[in-house]
C-alpha cells in the first residue's frame, strides 16, 4: 500500500498535514481575534486519520464527516481560501458563509460535510453507500464519527441497515478518548468498534499516529466494500491536543502532560516527518520550506478571508429551495417563503 | 373516467414513476412483502422487485438519513412513515438534515426525497399514533408539505412530489384511503403550490384542507339545505408553497371566512392563514376570521368522543352560522 | 513593529475577559507557544497563548484587571522595538451590514389629533375635526365596524357616526351600510332635549347617548385648548351703524345679481385686513418658537348636527368681500351638508364665531389650537349710546378677543382690536 507510493506523493501526504495543522492554528487565531463565530473544532493531532483515509479514495469513493471536518475537508483538496472565507462568513466561503465551521461541503471531491448533530450523518454515510451500490458503482464511503457517536441511536440504526442490506460503507471512528469532556472510559460500555460484532460487521482497531500505519489499515477494508458490499466498523485511535472546542478549557478532563506526553511521542506529523527523513524523502531544509509555505499559505487565506464581503440580507433566502435558485425550471406554485 | 380509491390513486402514481424513473425506490415497514400497512403499495413487489420496493426494520432515523444520503448521489427514495407521528423518532434527519443540507452547503446539494404517510386522527388509535405533523414541518424553510383531500388530487401531487427536486412531505389520512372518485388513467400532473376551489359559493368561505375538506363539504350542503347559506369551499392542497391568492379572491368575494383544520389551535397552520388574510385582505372583511380547529387536547381513544375533538360537519356548520353574525 | 497581543475571545459567548495571572514578564523571551498568561473567561480561566515569537517588550494591563474583547494587553516584539502606545478598544469585526430596523411608524393621526402645542415641524393645525365620511374615531367611544363596512361608507359617503350596527356588539357591518341612505346617518345618538318634561309613566329614567366622534373631538379639543393656552380676553363694543349702512346699500344694489352679504362676512373680511395690520396675531405657540404665518386663512365656526365646524377662508386677506361672502355661504353650506374635505376646515390661522344672529349679546369663545386668537361676535343691539354731549340710540355690536397669552399680549391684542374696530366702523374701508 505504502511502498507504492511515489517520493512525491509521500511529501504531498506530508505536505497535507502540515497545512492542516497550520491552517487549525491561523483560525485558532482568528478565532480569538474576533473574526470567526459560533463554534471551533479543531484537527490539530489526528492529521494522519484523514489524510491517511482520504489518500486512498478513488473516483467513486465517497466521504462523509461530523463537525470536526477541516481535516477532512484540506484532505481530499479543498482550498485553504474558500475554507477561511467560510469560517469567517463570508459570502466567498465554500458554503457562502452559510454553514460555518462544522459545515464544509465539496460535492465535486464526493465530500459530503460537515454535520453539526453527533451522529446525525451516519445514516447520510449509509445511504451514500446504498446510493453508489444502487448505481452499480464499485465504489465506498467512509463515514467518520468521533467516540462521542458510538451511543447515539442513529448510528445502531445505521450498522444494521449497512449490514442487513451489505451496504459499501466504512464507519470509521476516530477515537481521540474524549467526547466533550467525558472520556471514553466515562461514556461506553464495552470496546466501541467490537459492537459490529453483534451486527455481523467486520471490525478493526489500529493507531492514528502513523500515516503509513492508517493507510495500510483501511485499504483492505476499502476493498472489501467497494468489490463485495461488505460494510466494516473501524476504529482508528489518535489524539486531539486542543480542547473539544476553543472554548473548551480542557483542564477539567486531562492532565497537561498527557497533551505533552502525546506532543513527544506521537504527533503525527512529526512520526511521518521522522520516517520521510529516515527514508530520505525528506531533510530538514524541506521540512522548513514546506512549514514556511504553509504558514504563509494559511495567512494568505486569513487575508482573503478578511478581504471578502459578508453575505447581504438578499442572500438570506437563496440556497434554500432547488426550485426558487433555479426559477426558470420552477413547475410548483404559490408562495415559498413567508415573511 | 376510471372511478379509484384514494389508495389506488397513490399506487398507480408510484407505479407510474417507478416505471418512468429508474432512480426512484420506495422504501418503508411493510411497504413489499406485506403490500403496505394501508394496503397502498400492494402489488409494487410483484411489478418492480426488491431492489424498487424495499422492506425497511423499524429504524426511521436509520433509513429516512439513508434515504437522504442516497438522494445526495441522484437516488429518489420515496419513503413511506407508517403514521407521520413516527416522525418524531427521525426528527434530526428530516428538519435538520433534510430542511438544510442545500443551505448548509451554499446550494452545492439537493436532496429530492419524499416522505408520505397518513397524518391523521379519528382512527381511535390514541394520542401517540394520531398527529397531524403539517405545521410543524411547514415551519422549516427548505421543505415543501402536501395534503390532498381526494384520489384525483393526490395522484396528480404525488406525481409532482416526486418529480420535485427539492424534499416534499405528502400527508394522507388513512380515512381517505377508501375514498372513492375519477382519476384520469394518464399521466398527468398537479403543481404543488396551488389550491383547488371545491365548492363555489357568494356567503362564507371556507378555507381547509385534507380530510377537513371532505367534512366542510358535507357542512356545505347541509348550509344551503337547511339555512340556504352558500359556502365556498377553498381546497389549499399544499402547505408548503401555499397558494394564498386564491384564498384571498374568494374571500374578497364573500368578505367572511372560517379556517377548518384538523389541528389543534396553537400555532396550527389556521394560525398562518389567518395572518395572512387580515393582512391581505383587511378591508375586505365584514366579521373577524373564525378558525375551527381540534380541540385543544392529546387525541383522546374513546371514540365517540375523539369524533367530538374533530372538526365534524356539525361543528363545521355551527362555527360557519357563527362566523356570518 | 511590535505586534500588539489583544484579549481574545476565549468563548463564543465571552465579552470580557480577566487578566489574572502574567505568566511572563517584561523583558521575557517568548516563543510561539507559549503562554503568556491566565485568563478568566465567562466559562472558565483559560491559558492566553502567543502566535509570535520575540520579547515581551510591554504590559499594559495589571493583574486582576478586567478588559473588553480587543483590548491591548502586552507587545511583544523585537528588543528595543518602539510599541505605540495602545488605542482603546481595539477595532471590532465588522458586523455584516443589515438593514436598520424601520422606526415603528406614527400612527398617523386623525384630522382632530394636532396637539394644542404641535412640535416645531410643519405640523398642518387642525381645529374641530369634521365627520369625514370615514374617520378613524380616536377619541371618545371607539366605534365598532368591520374593515369592509368601513371601507364601503367611505365610497358611498356614509357617515357611520349615527349607524346602529347589527353586528356582534353593535358591529356596524356591510348590510348596515348599504341600508344607509348615502350622505346621511341614521339618528341614534340624538341628544335628548332637557329631560323628558312631564313624563307619562310611572317610571322616568335617563338617557345616556353615547359620545359621537365629533363631539368627542370637541370635547377632548376644547378641554387641551382651555387647560393649556393661557386665555385673556378683550372686549370691544362696535358702532355698527356705518356697516349696517353700508350693508343695505350694497345688498339693495346688488340684489338682482343675488348677492346678500351679512354683518359676518364683513367681520370676516375686517379681520383678515386687522390681521395684515398687526400680524403678530397671527401667529401659533410652538414651544421653543412662535411661527408666523404669512397669509390670514380665516376659519369661522358653523353649528351642524350634534357638533361645530370651522370652514377656512384661505388668504382672506387677499379676497373681496364678495368673494369671502361667496365662500362662506358655500363652505357654510356644504358644512352643514357634511361634505367639506379636510383641506377645508383645516388651516385656518385666526377664527370668528358669531352667536349674534342667536341672541348673544356677549361671550368669550375658546380659542381653536394652534391659533393666537379667536374673535366672539354678538348680536347687533339697539341701546341708548353717547354721541357728544347726548344720549341718543345707537347700535352695538361688542366684539370679544381671547387671546393666547404666551404669544400675545394685553397690547397687541389692544392694537388688533383696536384696528378691528377701526375697519368695522369705517367699513368703506373694507372695499379696497
Amino acid at each position: 500500500m505504502n511502498a507504492s507510493l511515489s517520493a512525491d506523493q509521500k511529501i504531498g501526504l506530508y505536505r497535507l498535514m502540515v497545512r492542516i495543522r497550520r491552517f487549525e492554528e491561523r483560525s485558532l487565531r482568528a478565532y480569538q481575534a474576533k473574526k470567526i463565530g459560533g463554534f471551533l473544532h479543531l484537527y490539530i493531532g489526528q492529521e494522519a486519520v484523514a489524510v491517511g483515509c482520504c489518500s486512498l479514495m478513488g473516483k467513486d469513493d465517497h466521504v462523509i464527516t461530523a463537525y470536526r471536518d477541516h481535516g477532512h475537508a484540506i484532505a481530499v483538496g479543498m482550498e485553504l481560501n474558500p475554507l477561511m472565507a467560510e469560517l469567517y462568513g463570508k459570502v466567498t466561503g465554500c458554503s457562502k458563509g452559510k454553514g460555518g465551521s462544522m459545515h464544509f461541503f465539496d460535492p465535486s471531491r464526493n465530500y459530503w460535510g460537515g454535520h453539526g448533530i453527533v451522529g446525525g450523518q451516519v445514516p447520510l454515510g449509509a445511504g451514500l453507500a446504498y446510493g453508489l451500490k444502487y448505481k452499480g458503482l464499485k465504489g465506498a464511503c467512509m463515514t467518520f464519527m468521533g467516540d462521542g457517536a458510538v451511543n447515539q441511536g442513529a448510528v445502531h440504526e445505521a450498522y444494521n441497515l449497512a449490514a442487513l442490506w451489505d451496504l459499501p460503507v466504512i464507519f470509521v471512528i476516530e477515537n481521540n478518548g474524549y467526547s466533550m469532556g467525558t472520556s471514553q472510559a466515562r461514556s461506553s460500555a464495552g470496546d466501541l468498534a467490537r459492537r459490529a460484532e453483534g451486527y455481523g460487521m467486520a471490525w478493526g482497531v489500529c493507531d492514528g499516529h502513523d500515516l503509513y500505519e492508517v493507510r495500510a489499515f483501511m485499504a483492505p477494508f476499502l476493498e472489501k466494500a467497494r468489490q463485495q458490499c461488505k460494510p466494516a466498523v473501524v476504529e482508528i485511535r489518535t489524539y486531539r491536543y486542543r480542547g473539544h472546542s476553543v472554548a473548551d478549557p480542557d483542564n477539567t478532563y486531562r492532565a497537561k502532560a498527557e497533551i505533552e506526553e502525546y506532543r513527544r511521542t506521537k504527533d503525527p506529523i512529526q512520526v511521518f516527518q521522522n520516517l520521510l527523513i529516515a527514508e530520505k524523502v525528506l531533510d530538514e531544509a524541506a521540512v522548513e520550506k514546506i512549514d514556511a509555505e504553509a504558514r504563509a499559505e494559511a495567512d494568505v487565506s486569513a487575508d482573503f478571508a478578511e478581504a471578502s464581503p459578508f453575505p447581504t440580507a438578499a442572500d438570506l433566502q437563496k440556497d434554500v429551495y432547488w426550485e426558487s435558485d433555479n426559477p426558470s425550471k420552477r413547475t410548483s406554485e404559490g408562495r415559498l417563503f413567508f415573511n | 373516467m376510471p372511478v379509484l380509491q384514494y389508495r389506488e390513486a397513490i399506487r398507480q402514481a408510484l407505479a407510474e414513476e417507478l416505471t418512468r424513473d429508474p432512480n426512484v425506490v420506495v422504501l418503508g415497514e411493510e411497504v413489499a412483502q406485506f403490500h403496505g400497512a394501508y394496503k397502498v403499495t400492494e402489488g409494487l413487489l410483484e411489478k418492480f422487485g426488491p431492489k424498487r420496493i424495499v422492506d425497511t426494520p423499524i429504524s426511521e432515523a436509520g433509513f429516512i438519513g439513508m434515504g437522504l444520503g442516497a438522494s445526495m448521489l441522484g437516488v429518489r427514495p420515496v419513503i413511506e412513515l407508517m403514521f407521520w407521528s413516527f416522525y418524531s423518532v427521525a426528527f434530526d434527519q428530516i428538519l435538520n438534515n433534510a430542511a438544510n443540507v442545500r443551505y448548509m452547503s451554499g446550494g452545492q446539494i439537493n436532496c429530492p426525497i419524499v416522505i408520505r404517510g397518513p397524518a391523521n386522527g379519528g382512527t381511535n388509535v390514541g394520542a401517540t399514533h394520531s398527529h397531524t405533523t403539517e405545521n410543524v414541518l411547514a415551519h422549516h424553510p427548505g421543505v415543501k408539505v402536501v395534503v390532498p383531500s381526494t384520489a384525483y388530487d393526490a395522484k396528480g401531487l404525488l406525481k409532482s412530489a416526486i418529480r420535485d427536486n427539492d424534499p416534499v412531505f405528502f400527508l394522507e389520512n388513512t380515512i381517505l384511503y377508501g375514498d372513492k372518485g375519477e382519476v384520469p388513467a394518464d399521466d398527468y400532473l398537479i403543481p404543488l403550490g396551488k389550491a383547488d376551489v371545491k365548492r363555489v359559493g357568494t356567503d362564507l368561505t371556507i378555507v381547509s384542507y385534507g380530510r377537513a375538506v371532505i367534512q366542510s363539504l358535507a357542512a356545505a350542503n347541509l348550509l344551503q339545505q337547511e339555512h340556504n347559506i352558500s359556502v365556498e369551499v377553498v381546497d389549499l392542497r399544499s402547505i408548503r408553497p401555499l397558494d394564498i391568492d386564491t384564498v384571498l379572491s374568494s374571500v374578497r368575494k364573500t368578505h367572511r371566512v372560517l379556517v377548518v383544520e384538523e389541528q389543534k389551535p396553537f400555532c396550527g397552520v389556521g394560525a398562518q392563514l389567518a395572518y395572512m388574510i387580515q393582512s391581505e385582505a383587511f378591508d375586505d372583511l365584514d366579521g373577524p376570521i373564525a378558525r375551527l380547529s381540534t380541540i385543544d387536547a392529546p387525541a383522546i381513544y374513546s371514540p365517540p368522543a375523539e369524533a367530538e375533538q374533530l372538526p365534524n360537519p356539525q361543528r363545521i356548520l355551527k362555527a360557519a352560522i357563527e362566523a356570518l353574525a | 513593529m511590535a505586534n500588539i497581543i489583544e484579549m481574545p475571545k476565549l468563548s463564543d459567548t465571552m465579552t470580557v475577559g480577566t487578566l489574572v495571572k502574567w505568566l511572563k514578564k517584561e523583558g521575557d523571551a517568548v516563543k510561539t507557544g507559549d503562554m503568556l498568561a491566565e485568563v478568566e473567561t465567562d466559562k472558565a480561566t483559560m491559558e492566553l497563548e502567543s502566535f509570535f515569537d520575540g520579547t515581551l517588550l510591554s504590559i499594559f494591563v495589571k493583574a486582576g484587571s478586567q478588559v473588553p474583547l480587543g483590548a491591548a494587553l502586552c507587545a511583544i516584539g523585537k528588543p528595543g522595538e518602539k510599541v505605540d502606545a495602545p488605542a482603546s478598544a481595539a477595532p471590532q469585526a465588522a458586523a455584516p451590514a443589515s438593514k436598520a430596523p424601520a422606526a415603528p411608524p406614527t400612527p398617523a393621526p386623525a384630522a382632530a389629533e394636532a396637539k394644542p402645542a404641535p412640535a416645531p415641524k410643519a405640523a398642518t393645525p387642525t381645529p374641530a375635526a369634521a365627520p369625514a365620511p370615514a374617520p378613524a374615531p380616536e377619541s371618545g367611544e371607539r366605534q365598532k365596524i368591520s374593515p369592509l363596512a368601513r371601507k364601503l361608507a367611505a365610497e358611498k359617503g356614509v357617515n357611520t357616526a349615527g349607524i346602529s350596527g347589527s353586528g356582534p356588539g353593535g358591529r356596524i357591518v356591510r348590510v348596515d351600510i348599504l341600508a344607509a341612505p348615502a350622505g346621511g346617518a341614521g339618528k341614534k345618538g340624538a341628544p335628548a332635549v332637557a329631560y323628558a318634561g312631564t313624563a307619562k309613566g310611572p317610571v322616568q329614567e335617563d338617557k345616556v347617548v353615547p359620545v359621537s366622534n365629533i363631539r368627542g373631538i370637541i370635547a377632548k379639543r376644547l378641554v387641551e385648548s382651555k387647560t393649556q393656552i393661557p386665555h385673556f380676553y378683550l372686549d370691544v363694543e362696535v358702532d355698527a351703524g356705518p356697516l349696517l349702512e353700508l350693508r343695505a346699500q350694497l345688498n339693495t344694489a346688488l340684489e338682482k345679481e343675488g348677492v346678500k352679504l351679512s354683518v359676518n362676512d364683513f367681520v370676516l373680511k375686517a379681520s383678515a385686513e386687522a390681521l395684515r395690520r398687526v400680524p403678530a396675531v397671527n401667529c401659533s405657540w410652538e414651544e421653543t418658537a412662535i411661527r408666523h404665518h404669512p397669509a390670514a386663512h380665516v376659519s369661522f365656526a358653523v353649528a351642524i348636527e350634534d357638533g361645530l365646524i370651522t370652514p377656512v377662508i384661505r388668504d382672506a386677506h387677499l379676497k373681496t368681500l364678495f368673494a369671502i361672502s361667496t365662500e362662506a355661504k358655500s363652505l357654510g353650506k356644504r358644512a352643514r351638508d357634511k361634505k367639506l374635505a379636510p383641506a377645508e376646515f383645516t388651516g385656518g390661522t385666526f377664527c370668528v364665531s358669531n352667536l349674534g344672529m342667536m341672541g348673544i349679546d356677549r361671550f368669550s369663545a375658546i380659542i381653536n389650537p394652534p391659533n393666537a386668537a379667536i374673535l366672539a361676535v354678538g348680536a347687533t343691539v339697539r341701546k341708548p349710546v353717547v354721541k357728544g354731549d347726548q344720549v341718543v340710540i345707537g347700535q352695538r355690536m361688542t366684539l370679544t378677543l381671547s387671546v393666547d397669552h404666551r404669544v400675545v399680549d394685553g397690547a397687541v391684542g389692544a392694537t388688533f382690536l383696536s384696528a378691528l374696530r377701526e375697519l368695522l366702523e369705517k367699513p368703506a374701508l373694507l372695499l379696497l
